[in-house]
């Protein structure tokens, strides 16, 4: 099956949605990871590739761009509601 | 370590190019390096709207942008045209230029007596410069002699995700060569002055980081007020960023991971190599000309909405965001970072950029080059750019 996510960083514990992924639908990483998305997740907005907690650095680039204000899980859409 | 073929100049700098340029010192002169561009198709003039009026810094950005133009290697030999009364004097640039030991000449039109005859005499310098050019060929030069300048414009959501990151996997490969890389646009580094911080060689350059993205974003405010968070901010929210640091990552990340073993000011050449951060403005074409001054030989644009524009003596290649871009912009594009999102890895398409990229050096032609995609040179202005 083709990807639907790209993770541009190994650091990274978030992936990029290549196209509208819909609430339930299947997330794809050339990684070969292959998991739920939680949230419906908008083409080029971020989601979880792991479990994260409250505090969490949150990872894109192999850089932190923020910390989880609460804790997300594995597949949920990741943006301002709850990255700090 | 892997060789290209260049032209070697005496200053040891080594041109991809060998291209004969007519510089105006001034507007005025604009139209005297016209007329010998049309009498001799095969020079390549460099038009500006400046070169007179200039006080302080604009002055000093100015001398600097022009003598550094005609040192860039890929200038075999330099015409200057001055008029005579003018602020930035054409015998300043002439001397400038000379320094780098290559052929340079010099005509006033007011004491050469007139636009004709200034072209005249102008044309005959010109068709014996491209003769000399013409007798040089290339020769075998390693990598650590080329200068990579990086340049986005027209960036969209995916310019961060597709193209920057394989550009930055291809940066990391030039200064792993021993080569240079130039990375600038100081406004798009807003919000990641503590990442660049800490990649800098040594606290001095750390500290010289710091000031320059720290004045970028006090300048932005002073010149836009409310609408500064046009520029400093995450951008459209709906292109998925969270945070200005976000954004800013997705536009340096086409820099690569090394080590930041320089800061210069707009248009200045580097004297150490590696990955370089210079001083400069986000508008696409006069960030371009401080790229080409500071010595760049080729340099790689990343684009979304599809920007064309090349350089007059510089090769650039177009590097498109998405599939859907790259093809209805086919004729400007030279590569489809998007080919990620059908499911292309960073790493082949960051292949493909390099494999381009040494083509180029060789001599194969870019799309902005073969569509002279030259346009006007564009010097930053210390008045009003961001």
């Amino acid at each position: 099956m083709k990807i639907n996510v790209i993770v541009i960083n190994e650091m990274d514990n978030v992936g990029i949605a290549l196209e509208d992924i819909k609430r339930g639908g299947e997330v794809r990483t050339a990684e070969g990871t292959c998991f739920t998305a939680l949230d419906e997740v908008p083409f080029s907005h971020k989601v979880a590739l792991v479990q994260l907690a409250k505090g969490d650095e949150v990872f894109k680039y192999g850089e932190v761009i923020g910390r989880c204000s609460r804790d997300i899980s594995r597949g949920e859409w990741v943006h301002t509601h709850n990255l700090e | 370590m892997k060789d290209f073929n260049g032209f070697i100049r005496p200053d040891g700098s080594v041109g991809i190019r060998n291209h004969v340029l007519v510089i105006p010192s001034v507007s005025c002169a604009n139209g005297v390096v016209g007329l010998i561009a049309r009498m001799v198709p095969e020079a390549v003039p460099i038009y500006h709207g400046h070169g007179c009026g200039r006080a302080g810094k604009d002055m000093e950005w100015h001398m600097r942008t022009l003598v550094n133009l005609g040192k860039n290697p890929n200038a075999a030999a330099v015409l200057v045209i001055g008029l005579g009364c003018e602020v930035i004097k054409g015998e300043f640039l002439a001397q400038g230029i000379a320094s780098s030991g290559k052929p340079v000449e010099l005509l006033n039109i007011q004491e050469q007596g007139g636009s004709l005859k200034t072209a005249a005499r102008g044309a005959e310098i010109i068709r014996r410069f491209l003769d000399d050019a013409a007798r040089e060929v290339r020769q075998p030069a390693p990598f650590s002699s080329l200068t990579l300048g990086l340049e986005c414009g027209g960036s969209d959501a995916f310019s961060g995700v597709t193209a920057n990151p394989s550009v930055g996997r291809v940066a990391d490969w030039v200064v792993d060569q021993g080569g240079t890389v130039i990375l600038t646009e100081t406004t798009e580094m807003i919000g990641t002055s503590h990442i660049l911080e800490r990649r800098a060689c040594d606290s001095q350059v750390a500290a010289q980081v710091a000031a320059m993205i720290a004045q970028a974003e006090k300048r932005t405010h002073e010149l836009l007020g409310p609408l500064a968070s046009v520029v400093i901010a995450p951008g459209n929210m709906d292109g998925g960023m969270s945070s200005i640091r976000e954004k800013s990552l997705g536009c340096i990340i086409k820099g690569g991971s090394r080590v930041i073993n320089q800061v210069i000011d707009y248009a200045e050449i580097p004297s150490q190599k590696g990955l370089i951060l210079m001083d400069g403005p986000g508008y696409d074409t006069e960030s371009m000309a401080g790229v080409a001054a500071a010595g760049s030989q080729i340099m790689i644009f990343t684009t979304g909405r599809g920007n064309p524009i090349g350089f007059p003596m510089v090769p650039v290649i177009k590097v498109a965001s998405t599939t859907q871009m790259f093809t209805r912009m086919e004729d400007d594009m030279d590569i489809n970072a998007g080919a990620i999102l059908q499911g292309r890895s960073l790493e082949q398409v960051a292949s493909d950029i390099r494999e381009l990229l040494i083509k180029v050096a060789g001599g194969d032609l870019t799309k902005a080059e073969r569509n002279q995609q030259t346009g006007i040179l564009c010097m930053s202005t210390n008045l009003g750019a961001f």
